[in-house]
């Protein structure tokens, strides 16, 4: 295997963990506080109702643009440390 | 000035607007009419995209289906914003570094197949044709209210518009109309929102006004709203309902369906580098959450609006009276309205008034049997006349209703464009060019585009007529169709170098099948009326809804992919190496266009 397609791997392998946490994040805000938890954060109290709504209708679509953002400027990054960014 | 001739100069100027862009970026070139010649920014590119994105599902029909249901129905919030998240990490970058102008050329290439090619196309058109079917209600609703004509009327006539606005240009004309378009929607999405909610609670921002004080009460605008609703017999408003695992299914439906749209898709080819693909996503995604931050507010403020519009003594006092409704200026959008056919009302009782509560609710009986009450009164209030007869309800100037209605219209309009151009370019150039008269000339490619533009939104209307649902409801099924379908194919293509010809294609018409079988069963075949066998109150599978189907489909494409593979042989290693060659991003030129 040549160096290239050696560092080639090891970017991809990055991007995959990377994609994986940012997944965990994705489904722990909609699926996870927003529905399947909600019963659990009905303690805390937002404006009227409970954390869970203010997740389901609001919160989970500002943690979505945070991830987002956040993989595009943390990929970017990553292409140019392992040389594979566009010239 | 009276309020029709306000609403004709507000839609008359924004499409003056629309067809001036379009007439000064006409498209020469078969590449500019599908790719726009890949010259546009990010942030442009994502203006656009949220404009071809939000629909008459999203500006019409969801902050209803919001309204009515309230927490159950956050599920078309998640969904169609989560979504963007999975097209930014796992399929635009890559898609762009393929470099080539449709999904289905990469689902083609990919797996070495013109089956898979055929496939994919397939699978395209069907979801595409469902989706056109519900921006034609959209269409139909807007125009039979700003015309004040029946519905049915208004798609004919909005049908015709959508063409004659479609065949003028390509993508690159598409693309600077959108811009303006998003423009246009979502100040007639904001405007009215910031109005009442600065009404409701004082603060001009809705989606913080939701979750703040009703100004008139002192207490929180969502205690309020679910004591109103208990009180009338409803469902409360925060609360859940619904079954939890036919939600998640159904936001994942939504989400992976979102992702696998391919009008959605097209526009990260446009967009000059890979890294700008991922910014790209991520600018789409604020232009659309601009719109879908304030829905909530929206559904929310509207249903405390109606509840007191019908109550105007609380609700432990008089209903409205009919002779109110009739004289007062207050309710004249319930007059204006009623011509659409879409919202009634019937003094069943004869007491002379409206009594708005929920008739089949038990507890209630007691209350209304005391009152001489016989049954609900506002018989008819479809879901996807809420947004357009919001700022009305709200008695907001005639200017900002004539801005809603061109808004509505600026939605539909754009999102049925973009789709047209999907399904032309499905048809002439992967189905035509592609496949069977590969020796097209570019002129004649042109011409069937525009043939099959035609074709699909004929077949669009025939459908519409007859929707098998609310607007947002017959989007949310060409989601699921889009999700079982193409969004497993393209990620297995990307992220597996293994899956070969054979499981792909047998993966996706598995999914598509499965789907569109589960739909049928409960909508209808091809969705026709009483033709199904099971209803989404009762479904086939425990609390499986069709809408939520989508995402088990997909979970059916990728298990048979991935079996068939294991049967058949193995991908060739230069289909192993180009699958290497997409996951890094250098060396992403311009487009390569296949002669």
């Amino acid at each position: 295997m040549s160096q290239q397609d050696e560092s080639n791997n090891a970017y991809w392998s990055a991007n995959v963990r990377l994609i994986l946490i940012s997944l965990a994040i994705w489904a722990l805000v909609s699926f996870g506080f927003g529905i399947i938890l909600r019963p659990a954060l009905s303690g805390i109290a937002v404006g009227g109702t409970d954390l869970g709504f203010w997740f389901a209708q609001q919160g989970s679509i500002i943690i979505f643009l945070i991830l987002i953002f956040f993989y595009a400027w943390r990929m970017n990054k990553l292409d140019r440390e392992h040389g594979v960014d566009e010239e | 000035m009276d309020q029709f001739t306000l609403n004709l100069l507000f839609v008359g100027a924004s499409f003056a607007l629309y067809i001036g862009i379009a007439i000064w970026a006409r498209a020469g070139s078969t590449s500019e009419f599908y790719a726009a010649g890949r010259g546009v920014h990010p942030v442009t590119n994502g203006m656009a995209t949220a404009a071809d994105w939000m629909s008459a599902a999203s500006f019409i029909s969801m902050a209803g289906l919001i309204a009515f249901t309230g927490y159950d129905n956050s599920s078309f919030l998640m969904g169609w914003t989560g979504g963007y998240v999975l097209l930014a990490l796992l399929l635009a970058p890559y898609l762009r570094k393929f470099g080539k102008f449709t999904v289905s050329e990469f689902i083609g290439d990919r797996f070495y197949s013109k089956t898979a090619r055929m496939v994919a196309v397939i699978c395209l058109l069907v979801a595409s044709i469902t989706y056109v079917i519900g921006q034609m209600q959209g269409v139909g609703i807007a125009f039979g209210r700003f015309l004040e004509i029946d519905a049915t009327l208004g798609l004919l006539l909005g049908s015709c518009v959508v063409f004659a606005y479609a065949v003028f240009g390509g993508m690159k004309g598409v693309t600077y109309t959108q811009v303006a378009q998003y423009c246009v929607l979502i100040m007639a999405y904001t405007i009215p929102a910031v109005f009442i909610s600065l009404q409701l609670t004082g603060n001009p921002i809705p989606a913080l006004g939701l979750f703040g004080d009703h100004a008139a009460t002192g207490e929180p605008l969502l205690a309020k709203l679910d004591q109103i609703v208990r009180d009338l017999g409803f469902a409360e408003y925060t609360a859940a309902h619904g079954s939890t695992i036919n939600m998640v299914l159904f936001t994942l439906s939504l989400m992976i369906g979102t992702a696998g749209l391919p009008h959605v898709i097209m526009r990260f080819f446009t967009v000059p580098k890979v890294s700008d693909a991922r910014w790209s996503a991520g600018w789409t995604l604020v232009f659309i959450a601009l719109l879908y931050l304030t829905a909530p507010a929206v559904g929310a403020m509207a249903r405390l609006n109606i509840s007191e519009l019908m109550w105007p003594n609380g609700t432990d006092g008089a209903a409205v009276s009919v002779e109110q409704i009739e004289n007062d200026p207050q309710y004249a959008w319930m007059e204006t309205w009623q011509k659409t056919g879409l919202l009634g009302w019937e003094d069943k009782n004869g007491d002379g008034k409206i009594q708005y509560y929920n008739d089949k609710n038990a507890d209630l009986q007691a209350k209304a049997e005391a009152n001489g009450w016989t049954g609900n009164e506002l018989t008819n209030f479809n879901r996807d006349i809420l947004v357009l007869a919001n700022p009305e309800i709200a008695s907001l100037p005639g200017w900002v209703i004539g801005l809603v209605a061109a808004g509505g219209l600026a939605a539909a309009l754009s999102t049925a464009a973009g789709l047209l151009l999907a399904i032309s370019s499905a048809v002439s150039h992967d189905l035509l060019k592609g496949q069977l008269t590969p020796n097209m000339s570019e002129k004649s490619e042109l011409l069937a585009a525009r043939i099959s533009m035609a074709a699909a939104i004929v077949v669009a209307v025939l459908l519409g007529l007859n929707p098998p649902g609310f607007a947002a409801q017959t989007v949310a099924l060409a989601f699921g169709l889009a999700a079982a379908s193409i969004f497993p194919a393209l990620m297995m293509g990307i992220f597996s170098t293994r899956i070969n010809n054979t499981g792909a294609v047998a993966g996706m018409l598995a999914g598509l099948v499965v789907t569109l079988v589960y739909i049928f069963l409960h909508k209808g075949w091809f969705f026709i009326p009483d033709t199904n066998s099971f209803t989404d109150a009762d479904p086939l599978l425990g609390p499986i809804k069709s809408t939520s189907f989508g995402a088990i489909g997909a979970a059916v494409n990728f298990a048979v992919a991935y079996i068939v593979t294991g049967m058949t042989k193995e991908t060739p290693q230069e289909i192993k190496d180009l699958v290497q060659s997409v996951r890094i991003p250098r060396g992403a030129g311009g487009a390569i266009e296949d002669h």
